[in-house]
């Protein structure tokens, strides 16, 4: 029988939470590495056993943790993110010249194709990889050579690279995308790459269509149409149907478009998810009912989904790596909050309920379908 | 030897318990101890001192002999009681370390 483990991310700590199929009945088990900031923990496509963590405090910097028994063990790995090269600057809150300083590690994407192939985004914004198991990593430096790397500045949580999008039909496109430079595309595995924030509008900067400069939350692909992406940038929910090259706002009827999460049905391809937020000084919901918002038709017309969630006296937030989809036929989404909650649905959202109510702050949701 | 005491983390991290013992050649400095607790210990390379400066990470903090050493240059003698193991060096997580 199918099985679906979660892997959650918190401010003290990783947790690893399985259920079998019917996703009703629930074991914890954790915290692992407690006392640390788990920013990301995710697993190989090719060994679901094999998974990689993000581990840091800001007393003790950075590690990486690799399990090859889907957490039940772990062993730490090179935590050396050094650049490639002399670092340069990019800009600082103040517009002044800011030197490249590794701080932690946010998000880690394992190849879909070689389970010792794994992908880093790191702030301040780079893209590391590893070959060789997290053994050892290498900038992919073309990134930062793009021109306009002195002219990114951090969004306020820092110069982040926060999301790396794999394409399973073209092993050479992979997509990234910083706090608060933009979205970024490769089409040769990483040698070059182009900024694709066309149709982007941020009212927030000096030139509100600018190349780069947008503060981007999350992206989102189905795999099934990889041409196809979706957006939470800081304010509006963007859509590309042409694989960056231009987006259009299909924030519709949301009753705020700031939010962090984006996600996309494991099977229905138009199907996506959102959990607004009232703003962005003011991380919690609207009138303090936790409501995520789904849309079947690729944005635009957007429903609440509310049952299982509280309705009232709920100020949490949910950050840009705590949401995920399972791949069971009833597709699972899990989210996971910064008041210690994950949440389960087994219905593609129309039912929610609590798997943990308590846990430290959650940075993080990943989840495995595992046979 | 040199003594050093590692916080809790890290001796987590490096799977001891209590004090570490170092033998360290040459002058004993916080450079000298460090370089010889990460050859002992690879897994604690970066966390104190940082991978591309070598400069101790901001809320970690030396400590021996009733003393605050930890603006010391790295290459100054630590005190004679450490270098004879009388007085362990203690490193510590600062106690304004964390966010949250």
């Amino acid at each position: 029988m199918s099985k679906v483990r979660l892997l959650v991310g918190t401010r003290k700590g990783a947790f690893v939470l399985t259920a079998d199929g019917k996703r009703d009945k629930w074991d914890v088990s954790g915290p692992y590495f407690g006392g640390w900031e788990i920013y990301h923990m995710k697993g190989s496509p090719v060994d679901p056993n094999r998974l990689y963590a993000s581990q840091s405090t800001s007393w003790f910097g950075q590690l990486i943790q690799r399990s090859n028994d889907g957490g039940q063990t772990w062993e730490p790995m090179d935590n050396k993110f050094i650049y490639d090269g002399v670092p340069g600057t990019h800009q600082w809150y103040d517009g002044t010249p800011h030197p490249w300083e590794f701080k932690r590690v946010w998000h880690l994407e394992p190849s879909l194709t070689d389970a010792n192939t794994v992908y880093a985004g790191i702030e301040d914004a780079a893209l590391f990889r590893s070959t060789d198991g997290a053994k050892s990593w290498q900038e992919m430096p073309g990134l930062r050579a793009h021109g306009s790397g002195p002219r990114w500045q951090p969004g306020a949580g820092g110069l982040c690279l926060h999301t790396i999008i794999l394409d399973p039909s073209d092993p050479k496109r992979i997509f990234i995308a910083v706090s608060a430079a933009g979205a970024f595309r490769t089409d040769d595995g990483g040698q070059t790459w182009l900024p694709i924030n066309q149709g982007l509008r941020s009212a927030q900067i000096p030139e509100p269509t600018a190349e780069v400069g947008h503060c981007v939350h999350h992206v989102a692909m189905h795999p099934a149409q990889p041409q196809r992406l979706f957006m939470q940038k800081h304010w509006d929910v963007m859509r590309s149907d042409n694989a960056g090259d231009s987006w259009q706002e299909v924030s519709g009827n949301l009753p705020t478009d700031f939010g962090f999460a984006i996600d996309v049905h494991a099977h229905e391809p138009e199907t996506i998810y959102v959990v607004p937020i009232k703003s962005d000084s003011e991380h919690y919901p609207l009138e303090g009912k936790l409501r995520v918002y789904r849309s079947r038709t690729g944005g635009n017309e957007w429903e609440a989904l509310t049952k299982g969630l509280p309705q009232r006296d709920c100020y949490v937030n949910v950050y840009r790596d705590a949401m995920a989809v399972d791949s069971l036929d009833s597709c699972g989404i899990y989210f996971g909050t910064t008041g210690g909650q994950v949440y389960a649905s087994a219905d593609a959202g129309d039912n929610w309920t609590p798997i943990v109510r308590d846990l430290p702050a959650v940075l993080s949701v990943e989840v495995q379908t595992l046979a | 030897m040199i003594r050093v005491v590692l916080p809790a983390h890290l001796r987590t991290l490096a799977q001891v318990s209590g004090e570490v013992t170092l033998a360290v050649e040459g002058p004993v400095t916080q450079k000298s101890v460090l370089d010889a607790l990460e050859s002992r210990y690879p897994v604690l390379s970066g966390t104190i001192r940082d991978h591309a400066t070598q400069k101790r990470r901001p809320f970690v903090r030396f400590f021996a002999c009733e003393e605050d050493l930890s603006h010391d240059s790295p290459d100054a003698p630590l005190p004679a009681a450490v270098a004879s193991g009388a007085e362990p060096l203690l490193i510590v997580g600062a106690i304004a370390g964390g966010q949250l």
